[in-house]
């Protein structure tokens, strides 16, 4: 279980990380999904004790992640697979942290064949492992100690898409096992194969959170038509809310509220329907598009 | 110490409501001590500078050493002159010993590791330094086995003082912390490498030139006031000097440093 409550990271007068609040329950694998720059790694370093906190504060099991007995067989940690020391082999590293954590070298073997290092590329300096190899080498350290949590900061990223698969597998079991599981993405179809819930933040605040499912089916009405800009301006006249999206704009309100607008003021309607979008995609640029870097421009 | 709280309004997310809350494991906070000195002392050798660093230092005290016997006046290798010999490379190179031990947690980033299996970051900092201790007392062992096994094929004349020895032995550790304490003020290896050759030498120059920097130059020399110490001949005012240039040169940067890393941000 991970707390975080009230959770605020400022730097000077750029806020980082504001005012956010979510507790992941042990048996599912939650995503923490934002744009670049969004403040999950921020959030992540200040769960694990590396990163002072403004305000707010956040607890792993209860527990200040300072205060835990034996962190490493508690919560697994990955939060940057190339922050190894290049001259280290693959098996070297985990090695160190076995000892730290107070596990035998056959455990250190067993997480090796977990994420399918093999022997040869264990013997191998991490200088010369690829960002996937680096990441498989991340989650063997971080499972090393058979933590009940796991922390991960963009362990999909470097992954081919059979890697991804294979992490949706390992991370599955793991939180089937009762274990919890909080991974951030910038990548929506990572998560989407990954996760089954998830938070989704931008510019350091929470803009949506809750299971897969129910945020897809929660997306409202999309609707495309010839003159967007016009419909845009015609529904914030009506006082419905509306987001432009890729592909056109998502309306929250009933398809009926919009057809009637549209007709009324003669907009010839491309595209009508319930849900927010095909995917998660559009409604992930969606609930972004106002805090991300990129603006309007997606 | 396992007290589990919940907290009322913050929205939950994944697993079900039902499933029985986790409790985290009961113990003291963090890692035993020994286990973390463990692993310190096993990160400065296990990489290929750290190890190529404790092999160049040894082999040079057993290079400075046959040199000398070879072509050195013979009268003069005695045993001791012979081991204050040896731990000249090792003076030198002692620092760059603890400044490689401290800064590589920043500079290659292992830091995030590190912290988060012992979040009691000055557990770690005491461990870095036990450590760099250790490996220096090891490479000290070896100086005077090679200063000892060359001994005979000097003068054969067995004249170190305990004095001299533990004058030795104290000297070579404050430079080793030195090094620590450098490598933990500035958190970067290339930096605190220069700063520890060359400062000191810097401040040797400007006390000879400018004359009312004299006095503390006798007293704020870590090379100078350490001088006696190698040949046993500590008096009560060297003592004195000792403490004024170890407070300078190495407590004050070591209590500054680990200030900084227990505060900084682990990026």
């Amino acid at each position: 279980m991970i707390t975080v409550e009230n959770l605020t990271k400022r730097y000077g007068g750029f806020t980082a990380v504001d005012d956010i609040s979510f507790q992941v329950r042990p048996g599912s694998v939650v995503g923490f999904l934002g744009p670049n720059g969004a403040g999950k790694s921020t959030a992540m370093r200040m769960m694990t004790g590396l990163t002072p906190v403004t305000a707010g504060r956040s607890t792993i099991l209860g527990q200040p992640f300072r205060d835990l007995h034996n962190p490493g067989r508690q919560v697994g940690v990955m939060l940057d697979a190339s922050a190894q020391h290049p001259g280290r082999t693959g098996r070297e590293v985990l090695r160190v942290a076995a000892v730290s954590v107070g596990v035998s070298k056959a455990r250190v073997e067993e997480v090796l064949a977990v994420v399918g290092l093999t022997d040869d590329e264990a013997g191998r300096r991490v200088r010369n492992y690829s960002l996937g190899m680096r990441q498989r080498l991340g989650i063997a350290a971080a499972l090393l100690g058979e933590p009940q949590v796991l922390i991960l900061d963009e362990p999909a990223n470097g992954l081919d898409p059979q890697g991804i698969h294979w992490m949706r597998g390992l991370l599955r079991r793991f939180a089937d096992g009762g274990g919890t599981v909080l991974l951030s993405s910038h990548l929506l179809h990572e998560v989407q194969i990954v996760a089954d819930d998830l938070v989704m933040i931008g510019r350091g605040r929470i803009v949506a959170m809750g299971s897969k499912d129910e945020l897809l089916s929660r997306g409202g009405t999309t609707v495309h038509s010839t003159d967007d800009t016009r419909l845009v301006a015609l529904l914030e006249q009506a006082d419905v809310p509306v987001t432009r999206t890729g592909s056109g704009l998502v309306v929250d309100a009933e398809p009926a509220v919009v057809g009637r607008i549209a007709a009324a003021e003669r907009i010839v309607l491309l595209e009508l329907r319930t849900g927010g979008s095909e995917g998660l995609e559009e409604m992930f640029l969606g609930l972004t598009a106002a805090t991300s870097r990129e603006g309007e421009a997606a | 110490m396992s007290t589990t709280t919940t907290y009322a309004g913050t929205p939950a997310v994944g697993g079900s409501p039902t499933a029985p809350t986790p409790q985290p494991l009961a113990g003291r906070p963090g890692v035993p001590f020994g286990r973390t000195l463990q692993a310190e002392l096993r990160k400065m050798v296990d990489t290929r500078a750290g190890r190529w660093m404790v092999i160049v230092m040894a082999a040079a005290t057993v290079v400075v050493l046959a040199a000398f016997i070879i072509w050195g006046p013979a009268e003069e290798a005695t045993f001791a002159s012979l081991v204050q010999l040896s731990t000249v490379p090792l003076a030198m190179l002692l620092p760059i010993l603890g400044i490689m031990a401290t800064t590589a947690e920043w500079s290659q980033r292992t830091g995030l590791v590190t912290f988060t299996l012992e979040p009691r970051r000055g557990r770690v900092v005491l461990a870095k330094a036990l450590a760099a201790l250790l490996l220096a007392l090891a490479l000290l062992v070896v100086a005077f086995a090679a200063a000892a096994a060359a001994t005979p094929f000097g003068t054969g004349e067995w004249d170190l003082s305990a004095a001299a020895a533990g004058g030795v032995v104290l000297a070579l550790m404050i430079f080793v912390l030195q090094g620590v304490a450098f490598g933990l003020l500035f958190l970067n290896t290339p930096v605190a490498i220069v700063t520890v050759l060359v400062l000191p030498t810097v401040w040797s120059i400007a006390t000879s030139i400018i004359g009312a920097l004299e006095d503390a130059g006798t007293w704020l020399n870590l090379d100078s006031v350490t001088a006696p110490l190698f040949t046993g001949e500590m008096a009560g005012k060297d003592w004195a000097h000792l403490a004024t240039s170890g407070a300078v040169w190495v407590l004050l940067p070591l209590a500054v440093g680990t200030y900084r890393v227990l505060h900084r941000e682990v990026k």
